[in-house]
């Protein structure tokens, strides 16, 4: 045990005198929430919206109002014609034009059906995406309201002149996936290039020419990459609740321990790694597209699976990143307790041991 | 008493189309300082790996203090030590942590053995706060062989420890070996260079995987007579070219300022020579029979095997 | 100073507190084979630098192949070869790959890289192995590949850097008949090495100990000067006054 504490503390050393490699290891993740972060709430907020109100009643008034005091939108001008919308749209004076059409109270009360006219600025399509999005919300929020009080099933139409895009992220998506993909990275790809590193120097040859186990060795290297990685997730957090004021809904305990499970899950992927390849870049190049492309891909944080191809996926059942990422939204998102994720639980804890078994068993006790 | 025995030992690499070594068969004596002489890809490396357990042999058997290299590997493991060729500390942990870390992964401790790495060390000592990776090329060398001996091995492999190493450097080296192998530690070194067969009790030449010669270097030199002679005159470039022109000659070359010429035995070499060289028009002829040296018997060794 | 390749005066390098060469003078003749020795840590490696360019020097004047050192360096690493034993040639490429890619460097047109690929080839006796990788070829071999494309470009001067490290005794010697020859074409070339043997065989040495120049002579007048009866004799006497030994 003596030895072994040795070799961690001698892995700790390692790993603080690169400094480089440890700015990255920690300034990654603040990086990505920053970007994430300021990329979504700086852009959509009080987005300039004109409106051309064929109408000028009541009720579009109010939805003017409405649109003007949420904090997504400004209204900034009223058009009179439809031919004053590409010229708005080509100054950039605003993102969004709303068309009320002629008699909209009218034919609200009336007929119970009336119809809006939402116009994106596609030049920007993910943007817009978003805008009409909250903009269609909030008619719809107005709608359930007016059902709710008049028992009567009113119903404004959006039409919107933009494909409606399923993927569309609010900020509690990306949080759960900086931090699956952040363990990804460092646990899989820092492990495995460090005791990749150790073949490539030959300080493993003289390790293998000594009584120590060399499993002992590679384990005692993962070591300060799980405390990093754990480090890293309670900074995701932090900028998550102070800087993005996401809420942790469920229990935070919960929360960090199915993260220690993930990390020792892409840990185990980082020894598997480097039991089997021998220089430092094809470990990196391995890492990078064997685990940290398929966690883009298939955790379900950039592409829903859902509306992937049955064969795809099927293959997404098979990338640990999927199950952690839904686990993080099942706790952090919904506030589910660990009876709703047992069943991810139990395949991260298979998948580590398959991994482990497999690292273990390939892991060479001699050069060739 | 053989420390080391290695019997037909054979390491191909590649699915058996490079050939490291073959049929290779030695015994190193308890307490003997043995030399593997042989250029880059005599296999010097390969048998190291097989002797350090590191490698597995195509076939044949080897034995390190009576273990077998292949299935006796932890035992072996504990009591051998081992330089490979390239420098393999952590260039990022200081003198004073390498050697620290070294004796943990042994299971003992720098106080306990420091009597066996005192006069080693003592030499680097005002640097130990340095990262390996700072110090130069000597210092690095005794560091590497201090961590090396910090669990008293019984055999020490050392696996070119000289190479690129300056002539002053690696006699104080060698000197330090003649130390260690007075305290009974048997020794394999392997060396490019021939000259240091003169510090090893045996030496094995070996060359493209096969011993060409295996004793003591005087042994070596009494079997291997040869009509040999130093020649130099004004004009060394011309000289050696001349040399090459007339067939009583077999071989000549360079060693330093001179040309060592081999003529056919029967031959009186100072005679024929001048009278050769004179006819030629050199000047400032200086022509002497002489025994062969190393790596005159190294040179005739190849050319028989070629 | 008409006839010479290389010129230095005073030259010096310091790194921070730590002068690395120290006032170095000297010079070397055209097709002069010049031997620069000293012990690890002397000093070699950063003079070299210097003159291939690569480094600029703290003060004092050098001159390469008529460049200045401070101002022209591009200039120099057109008219120098370079080799060393670290790197020499590209392992994962052929022979002939290699031969035409260094060739390509050094800017010589299509047709004149075809005839001298072609002619190395055949004058090295490597038609069998001209499309075999390089890193499957033995050591010594690489080193005579590596050293006929460091003076494809017919370069003023050749730096050898430990050329002939761990190659066995009989290609050593070859690849010392081709430096011969090399310098017989007018080539000069600048070469340490550990082997002493091989610094008799150089026209000149200079023995750097502690950033300084110690000794330069011919061979035989430093035998002379030191009483000694081969190099090896010569260079211990230098080397072991050294006061930034190696520890």
């Amino acid at each position: 045990m003596k030895t072994f504490l040795s070799f961690i503390r001698k892995e700790f050393w390692h790993v603080l005198r690169d400094t480089r490699s440890l700015v990255i290891l920690l300034g990654l993740p603040v990086a990505m929430m920053i970007l994430f972060g300021f990329a979504l709430s700086s852009e959509v907020k009080n987005s300039n919206v004109a409106i051309l109100d064929y109408s000028k009643d009541e009720t579009t008034r109010l939805l003017i109002e409405r649109l003007d005091q949420s904090q997504y939108f400004s209204v900034k001008k009223h058009l009179q014609s439809e031919a004053d919308i590409e010229r708005v749209f080509r100054k950039g004076e605003a993102r969004l034009v709303v068309i009320f059409p002629a008699h909209f109270r009218a034919d609200l009360l009336h007929s119970n059906y009336v119809q809006v006219r939402l116009i994106g600025d596609a030049s920007d399509p993910n943007t817009s995406n978003i805008v009409i999005n909250y903009a269609s919300s909030i008619f719809r929020d107005y709608q359930n309201e007016l059902t709710e009080n008049k028992k009567l099933p009113y119903s404004i139409e959006t039409e919107t002149r933009m494909l409606y895009n399923p993927q569309l992220k609010s900020s509690y998506n990306f949080v759960p996936g900086v931090m699956t993909l952040i363990l990804m990275l460092l646990g899989a790809m820092m492990t495995s290039v460090s005791i990749v590193k150790e073949k490539e120097t030959g300080t493993m040859e003289i390790l293998l020419v000594s009584p120590m186990r060399p499993l002992l060795v590679v384990l005692s290297k993962a070591v300060p990459y799980l405390v990093l990685c754990f480090i890293d997730v309670i900074i995701i957090l932090i900028l998550a609740v102070f800087l993005l004021d996401m809420p942790i809904r469920g229990s935070l305990f919960l929360l960090l321990a199915e993260s220690l499970l993930f990390i020792l899950t892409t840990l185990s992927l980082g020894l598997l790694v480097s039991a089997l390849v021998d220089s430092q870049q094809t470990a990196m190049f391995l890492s990078l597209v064997g685990f940290l492309m398929p966690a883009l891909v298939f955790s379900g944080f950039m592409f829903p699976i859902e509306n992937m191809p049955l064969p795809l996926q099927i293959i997404s059942n098979f990338i640990p990143t999927k199950w952690y990422y839904s686990i993080v939204r099942a706790i952090m998102v919904k506030g589910l307790g660990f009876s709703y994720v047992i069943k991810q639980t139990l395949i991260l804890v298979a998948m580590t041991v398959v991994y482990l078994t497999i690292a273990i068993r390939k892991f060479k006790i001699r050069l060739a | 008493m053989s420390t080391v025995r290695v019997e037909n030992i054979k390491k191909t690499y590649d699915k058996g189309t490079v050939i490291a070594l073959e049929e290779v068969s030695f015994e190193v004596k308890s307490g003997e300082l043995f030399g593997l002489i042989g250029p880059d890809g005599a296999g010097k490396t390969s048998l190291f790996r097989i002797l350090t357990t590191l490698l597995l042999p195509d076939s044949g058997h080897a034995e390190v203090a009576g273990l077998d290299v292949v299935k006796d590997l932890w035992q072996i493991r504990r009591i051998v030590g081992y330089m490979p060729g390239k420098f393999s500390l952590y260039q990022d942990l200081s003198i004073e942590e390498n050697l620290n870390f070294f004796a943990t992964v042994f299971n003992t401790t720098v106080q306990k053995n420091f009597h066996l790495i005192e006069e080693i060390y003592v030499q680097i000592e005002p640097f130990k706060k340095r990262l390996a990776g700072k110090l130069s090329g000597g210092m690095k060398q005794k560091l590497a062989l201090c961590c090396a001996l910090i669990h008293e091995p019984k055999v020490l492999f050392l696996d070119e420890p000289t190479t690129g190493v300056d002539p002053v450097s690696r006699k104080e080296f060698w000197d330090m070996l003649d130390r260690l192998k007075a305290r009974g530690i048997t020794i394999i070194v392997s060396t490019p260079y021939m000259d240091e067969a003169s510090r090893c009790d045996r030496i094995a030449l070996l060359q493209k995987g096969k011993i060409l010669e295996l004793d003591s270097l005087e042994k070596i030199i009494a079997r291997h007579p040869q009509n040999l002679y130093a020649v130099d005159a004004d004009n060394a470039y011309q000289l050696m070219k001349d040399l090459r022109l007339t067939p009583e000659i077999e071989s000549t070359f360079a060693f330093g300022e001179e040309q060592h010429v081999t003529l056919q035995s029967l031959l009186d070499g100072e005679q024929f020579l001048h009278q050769y060289l004179s006819n030629l028009g050199h000047t400032g002829l200086k022509i002497r029979k002489i025994t062969p040296n190393i790596e005159d018997i190294f040179i005739k060794l190849m050319l028989e095997n070629q | 100073m008409a006839d010479s390749v290389i010129y230095t005066n005073q030259l010096t390098r310091k790194f921070g507190d730590f002068v690395a060469v120290n006032a170095i003078s000297f010079e070397v003749k055209r097709g002069e084979i010049f031997g620069f020795l000293g012990a690890n840590g002397a000093g070699k490696t950063t003079a070299m630098r210097i003159l291939c360019g690569l480094l600029t020097p703290t003060s004092g004047e050098a001159r390469v192949a008529g460049f200045d050192v401070y101002r022209q360096n591009e200039e120099i690493k057109k008219h120098i070869g370079y080799m060393s034993q670290k790197f020499s040639l590209y392992e994962n490429l052929t022979v002939r790959e290699n031969i035409q890619f260094f060739g390509g460097i050094y800017g010589l047109s299509r047709q004149e890289l075809k005839n001298k690929t072609e002619v190395l080839i055949e004058r090295l006796g490597l038609h069998d192995e001209a499309d075999k990788l390089v890193g499957s070829l033995p050591l010594g071999w690489k080193q005579k590949i590596s050293f006929s494309v460091a003076i494809l470009h017919r370069p003023k001067i050749v730096f050898l850097d430990e050329p002939t490290g761990g190659v066995d005794p009989i290609t050593r010697r070859q690849f010392w008949d081709m430096i011969y020859e090399a310098a017989h074409d007018g080539i000069t070339v600048f070469v340490t090495t550990h082997y002493m043997d091989e610094a008799e065989y150089c026209d000149r040495v200079s023995i750097m100990v502690d950033g300084a120049i110690a000794a330069l002579d011919t061979p035989a007048g430093l035998k002379h000067q030191f009483k000694a009866a081969n190099m090896d004799e010569v260079f211990l006497q230098l080397a072991r006054g050294a006061k930034r030994s190696d520890a």
